[in-house]
């Protein structure tokens, strides 16, 4: 099976391979909590607020942090479920709302759900559930697509293409959300917890396909999930957030070694390992993530750091490298040495 | 996570007093709604308004000066504005029929119809809660099919109907009950006494019945969920007696309960105009079937402006007793 | 490759799901209630719609000479009405208006409020916001009294009577149409087809309507017994059906002067009425709660 065969209509590449595929800037989305006598807007969660990344072409970036830190709202964000507040979404160098339309957008990004069965619809096929994006894009012969792409994914387009999404396995409907994103021959697939729901084997299997799709078709990924080990398995470079934020983002291997910033940290000693050498050294986080309503000021991270100190409650960290030149990128006071932080620049963790 | 984060809020901030101004204020744009309404009724209505009011031979020079009297000129939202100014000051306009100023004879008749809106009220909500309880109590047994059925008899009864079989069976038949008006001799003055009364009874059960279906099947459901909750069990098993149980079933559906009930009151001021006309009770909604054929538009838009001015209220009363009684209660 | 072969292993495959409509249509057909009312409302239909050939007396001719024969009566086995026309006819014939009224309302009310509240709860907004408390508008006024309003200041008239009712009937059906919307806006395959790309209008003809028409369509059957008694009840009060159409409600208000003369046979029209309401009620629970079963 040829690349040309499946995903025909994929949309030609603008900038070269060296443009990212995705770069955003200063995203940011508030939600507003209405409440009080005049049912007015009370106050406002800070849901994602002054992200920024950069996606490279075929690479995949993990997103990882704790439940409401975000990463969904990301998600939706760049797909244009949500409405941003501020901020840049550029897709292959053109700017979303500017020089590229939200449905030229949604032409190259997909995405893919955490719940299975609610994504999709329990009126329809699983054969016009796939060929709907495709029939909305105007591509030529969605139903030959759908069960050209059923069959890539693993399903036998005669026994599966006129069954409905409650006559069939967990496993297989994640198979179906994949092959519907596909449909519509994006380049940019975001899955949001994508595998997160499945039994452990049937998760294995579907991260296999994942990553055979992404060889085949060239696919870039962003990969959003709670699971560190399923995100190291898959991506290139990890992202952490935390309260709507990034702390550190990193190629696997250097994240996986040492991390940089202690949210990050705590976040992989908490992790259970097989290896009866490697104990958890860091006490793991105590309590849950503060209130997004109203983030703890400068480092919001500063409530539950044991390295807090004043300064991380009076600024802001910045997310930057951690040595000139370097793509590993962390938000921490600790990384800065001019930043007034007594241990700055100190390896603190040891 | 936002929504949750909302409740959180909302938990913090609201306390029955603020959770009363706020429905306050949000009724007022429904109050507004509903007397906008009411003022299109006379709109809507076919016809000249000025036919009812003018001699048929007047001349065109004598319409136009009735025209700009009544303000009939002006534009419509004008005309509302002059409408709704009048309303502030007590004034709702006269009758056309009788002369009189509107409110004098709408608020005699409200009287009238809250008096057979309580009665009902009294004879329907014990009767209900008491059936509802036991099938919710039995349920599935041969009690709770007949409770059901009750209630289901209740709520399809057409009570128009069942007003005059009950005339049929207790007025021509036995003979022990007047078929109609709310006095001896047509008397309009009500009194506390058997001769007044005797004239409630009729118009009064017939009322109650579609509450008692409506009741009973809340105070079933209520009862028969409550009863099956874990924590009745669990009531139960810490050795709580039968009596001490029900009595804590009884309080956890008394908020729902209560709100069923105080709509149901509202309904009944509603429901009253089709029971009122069969037996000629001196109310609201036999004031309104008067004006209707004398179409009697003024009488007519007072009559229901305050009806459901007073509906709006009872919902108010409603939603905040429940929220008092009920602290989970959170709306937005 | 590997995938295909152990993808059968993941679970077995259920044969069920297709059978929910059969499902539902078997435990309709084991419900005895649920069949007899169904009956009688074909029953009703039926006879209405092919009353000319049941071999009637003709309903709008009478006889002054044999006014208000009793029940039982040679030739007229359920009487005659005040003006001698024989009351078997007039019921069976005053089904057909009867029973057009009292159901069209919430049949017009099921389009109208269902897409006014698909739109609201899919949209949401400023336009659910200005939908939606017009509704509640509505709301306060209970539905007699909005019914007699907007019937009394039109006047009488089967039209007249059917513009009224429906626009009772439009606030409760947009609100239930709202809730069940917004609810199944939520679900992320409304937000995957909106990420194809496809618009509003799309999304809802393709997965929206499909997932929320059968609630709607069950709260509406739901209404039909309250919109019988009071489209007979506006024809009782006398700003329904002019006479001399056979009419149930406008029957019971004409033969009114004769609970002293021949009682029973003037609450025969009312007794239509309740059967035909007690009927849809049982009618509706019936379905509703073979809908509601999940196997």
């Amino acid at each position: 099976m040829s690349k040309t065969e499946t995903l025909a209509d994929t949309q030609p590449d603008k900038g070269g391979p060296a443009q990212p595929l995705l770069i955003v800037r200063n995203l940011q989305k508030y939600f507003p909590v209405r409440g009080g006598i005049f049912g007015g807007k009370k106050a406002v969660v800070q849901a994602v607020d002054g992200v920024s990344f950069e996606v490279k072409k075929g690479e995949t970036l993990g997103i990882v942090g704790e439940s409401g830190c975000g990463k969904s709202t990301t998600a939706r964000l760049l797909i244009g479920l949500l409405d941003k507040d501020k901020g840049e979404i550029i897709y292959d160098g053109q700017d979303l709302g500017g020089t590229l339309s939200l449905r030229e957008l949604r032409r190259g990004v997909q995405m893919v759900f955490q719940d299975s069965y609610a994504s999709l619809n329990p009126r329809l096929t699983i054969e016009a559930s796939i060929a709907f994006g495709a029939r909305i894009q105007g591509l030529s012969d969605p139903v030959g697509r759908a069960r050209k792409l059923m069959e890539r994914v693993g399903l036998a387009p005669d026994r599966f293409a006129q069954r409905y999404p409650h006559e069939v396995s967990g496993g297989q409907r994640q198979r179906i959300n994949i092959a519907r994103a596909l449909a519509m021959s994006p380049r940019l697939v975001v899955l949001d917890e994508a595998v997160s729901a499945l039994d452990k084997s049937v998760e294995a299997q579907v991260l296999n396909l994942l990553a055979d799709l992404r060889r085949e078709f060239g696919l870039t990924y962003i990969f959003i999930s709670h699971d560190l080990n399923v995100v190291r398995y898959i991506s290139d470079r990890i992202l952490v957030m935390y309260l709507g934020e990034v702390v550190e983002i990193a190629p696997v291997d250097d994240i996986w070694t040492s991390q940089a910033h202690p949210y990050t940290r705590s976040l992989f000693s908490a992790m259970p390992s097989m290896d009866p050498d490697n104990r958890t050294k860091e006490p793991p986080l105590a309590g849950d993530p503060p209130n997004p309503i109203n983030p703890p000021s400068g480092c919001r991270f500063h409530t539950r750091c044991r390295f807090s100190e004043d300064v991380c409650k009076a600024k802001v960290p910045l997310l930057h490298p951690l040595t000139a030149g370097s793509d590993h990128l962390a938000a921490c006071h600790l990384h800065d040495i001019s930043s007034g932080h007594s241990k700055a620049g100190k390896d603190v963790f040891e | 996570m936002h929504v949750m984060a909302r409740d959180l809020i909302y938990l913090r901030t609201a306390t029955v007093f603020t959770y009363f101004l706020r429905r306050v204020i949000l009724m007022l744009p429904v109050a507004f709604g509903v007397s906008v309404i009411c003022f299109m009724l006379v709109q809507i209505a076919p016809g000249d308004p000025l036919t009812a009011i003018m001699p048929v031979d007047a001349t065109a020079d004598e319409q136009a000066a009735m025209r700009a009297i009544y303000g009939l000129d002006k534009p419509l939202p004008v005309q509302y504005a002059i409408w709704i100014g009048n309303l502030f000051q007590g004034d709702m306009g006269k009758s056309i029929a009788t002369g009189r100023p509107v409110a004098d004879e709408v608020f005699g008749a409200v009287q009238n119809s809250l008096l057979l809106a309580f009665s009902a009220a009294v004879i329907a909500f014990p009767i209900g809660i008491f059936l509802g309880f036991l099938a919710g109590y039995f349920r599935d047994t041969l009690l709770d099919r007949a409770v059901t059925a009750i209630s289901i008899a209740g709520v399809s009864v057409p009570n128009y109907w069942l007003g005059i079989v009950l005339v049929i069976i207790f007025s021509v038949n036995l003979g022990w009950l007047p078929s109609m008006g709310a006095g001896p001799g047509g008397s309009q003055d009500w009194a506390w006494d058997w001769l007044h009364m005797r004239h409630l009874v009729l118009p009064a059960v017939t009322l109650a019945v579609v509450p008692i279906g409506i009741v009973a099947r809340t105070v079933r459901a209520l009862a028969g969920d409550l009863l099956t909750q874990d924590f009745v069990t669990a009531l139960y098993a810490k050795g709580m007696s039968r009596g001490d149980v029900l009595r804590h079933v009884a309080r956890n559906a008394a908020a729902t309960a209560l709100s069923v009930m105080g709509l149901q009151l509202g309904y009944l001021l509603g429901g009253s105009i089709l029971i009122e006309t069969v037996f000629n009770w001196p109310g609201s909604g036999f004031l309104l079937s008067n004006a209707i054929f004398q179409r009697d538009l003024p009488l007519l838009q007072g009559t229901i402006l305050v009806l459901a001015l007073f509906f709006v209220a009872m919902n108010l009363i409603v939603d905040v007793a429940q929220a008092a009684i009920d602290p989970r209660i959170k709306r937005s | 490759m590997a995938l295909i072969e152990t993808h059968g292993l993941e679970d077995p495959i259920s044969e069920a799901g297709k059978g929910y409509w059969s499902g539902v249509g078997s435990r309709l057909i084991r419900d005895p209630v649920t069949m007899i009312c169904l009956g009688v409302i074909l029953l009703l239909i039926l006879s209405a719609v092919f009353a000319p050939y049941l071999g009637l007396a003709d309903p709008y001719t009478g006889s002054m000479i044999k006014r208000l024969a009793p029940i039982g009566t040679e030739g007229h086995i359920l009487g005659t009405d005040e003006q001698g026309r024989d009351m078997l006819a007039r019921l069976i014939y005053g089904g057909r208006l009867t029973l057009f009224i009292g159901l069209m309302p919430v049949v017009l009310a099921f389009f109208i409020g269902g897409a006014l509240g698909i739109v609201a709860g899919y949209l949401g907004g400023w336009v659910n916001t200005v939908i939606m408390r017009t509704v509640d508008v509505f709301f306060a006024f209970p539905s007699v009294l909005l019914a007699i309003a907007i019937s009394g200041a039109l006047g009488a008239g089967i039209l007249n009577s059917l513009v009224s009712l429906t626009i009772v009937f439009i606030p409760p059906i947009t609100r239930v149409a709202e809730a069940v919307t917004s609810g199944v806006r939520s679900l992320d395959y409304i937000d995957a087809a909106r990420a194809s790309g496809a618009n509003a209008l799309t999304v809802i003809r393709v997965h929206v309507i499909g997932n929320v028409l059968s609630p709607i369509f069950v709260y509406a059957t739901s209404l039909t017994s309250v919109c019988m008694i009071l489209a007979a009840g506006l024809s009782f009060l006398g700003i329904g059906v002019r006479p001399p159409e056979p009419e149930w409600g406008l029957m019971l208000n004409t033969l009114r002067s004769a609970i002293y003369i021949n009682p029973w046979l003037s609450a025969l029209p009312g007794l239509m009425i309740f059967i035909t309401s007690l009927c849809l009620n049982l009618l509706s629970d019936g379905v509703r709660s073979a809908m509601n079963v999940k196997d």
